[in-house]
């Protein structure tokens, strides 16, 4: 990389105002740290303590999703664990997004989880938290499909998303959650 | 059997289960990774207390986050606490949330939708600990 590439990239960053960028591996300490990086920065920046919450709250449950599904798939095919988050603020609130390699066998699954929380106004949501909550299934997680869910309901808006199939068994699942007031 | 006291983390809260006075609180933040090794030693410990209770039992729910693996746990505590009525004796949760954070007010009013038990919803300035 050129040497002149460092401030482009740094300009960029500001340009789209992003708060929070990462690449890599996550671990449980690693998390906590990202954490409080977010926790200490939206201080700052986020008058609004509702909306401070909502950022934070949503933060993790993505971060947490990174670890726990990167870990599955790294068990199963033996690569790196490479999972991205973003944080940027919008004229109407913060993005927090997400990417990261999962099975393409299980893409369906997921769309179509994605597709019942989408396709939930507020209210619906609610009852589809309860029925999670109460249904008994943990999953490797604990949350049992709950994450989502929560995601969506503490966003306000629908969750956009997106998979970029890579070979016959591996894909790539981005995750945009807006956080509007 | 003996108390439970574990000191918070900034991803763990504190517990306090105090059998003798039948006091149990739960405070700070419930964002571990692994929460079901967690809480399992918690909901060991509510299992056991349930069967010989005292006659009133009050659980102090204070967090200021928890995460979706936290809450199917604290579901359970919540469930384990429910058998201590089946012999007629006392159990109240007090739901403790911050007065911006009504995400908060409706996690409780969640669970008590589920949970056969009285719960008291409290609001209060700013939830302390945990950091």
């Amino acid at each position: 990389m050129k040497i002149d590439r460092v401030f482009d990239l740094y300009d960029e960053l500001e340009q789209q105002r992003i708060m929070l960028s990462f690449k890599g591996g996550l671990s449980p300490d690693l998390i906590t740290a990202l954490l409080g990086v977010v926790e200490r920065k939206l201080d700052r920046m986020e008058p609004d303590a509702r909306m401070r919450k909502r950022v934070f709250n949503v933060a993790m449950e993505c971060l947490q999703n990174l670890y726990l599904h990167n870990q599955g798939h790294h068990q199963q095919n033996g690569t790196d664990p490479q999972g991205v988050l973003m944080i940027a603020q919008g004229d109407e609130g913060w993005m927090v997004l997400t990417g990261n390699f999962m099975s393409a066998a299980e893409v369906n699954d997921l769309r179509s989880h994605l597709d019942r929380v989408n396709g939930c106004g507020p209210d619906q949501l609610r009852e589809l938290y309860k029925t999670t909550l109460n249904n008994g299934h943990y999953g490797p997680a604990g949350g049992g499909g709950l994450g989502l869910i929560d995601i969506a309901r503490k966003s306000g808006r629908k969750l956009e998303y997106g998979f970029v199939p890579l070979d016959g068994s591996n894909a790539f699942f981005s995750l945009n959650v807006n956080v509007t007031s | 059997m003996a108390a439970l006291h574990l000191e918070g983390t900034p991803k763990t809260p504190t517990v306090s289960f105090d059998d003798a006075s039948g006091l149990l609180e739960l405070k700070g933040r419930s964002i571990p990774e692994n929460s079901i090794e967690y809480y399992k030693p918690l909901i060991d410990w509510v299992d056991r207390y349930a069967r010989d209770p005292r006659p009133r039992t009050t659980l102090h729910v204070q967090l200021e986050y928890f995460n979706t693996s936290s809450s199917k746990c604290i579901l359970d505590v919540f469930k384990k606490l429910e058998m201590i009525r089946v012999t007629g004796n006392e159990v109240t949760v007090l739901w403790h949330y911050e007065q911006d954070d009504e995400d908060m007010l409706e996690a409780g009013e969640d669970y008590r939708a589920i949970i056969n038990i009285p719960f008291k919803m409290i609001q209060i300035e700013e939830v302390n600990g945990g950091k």
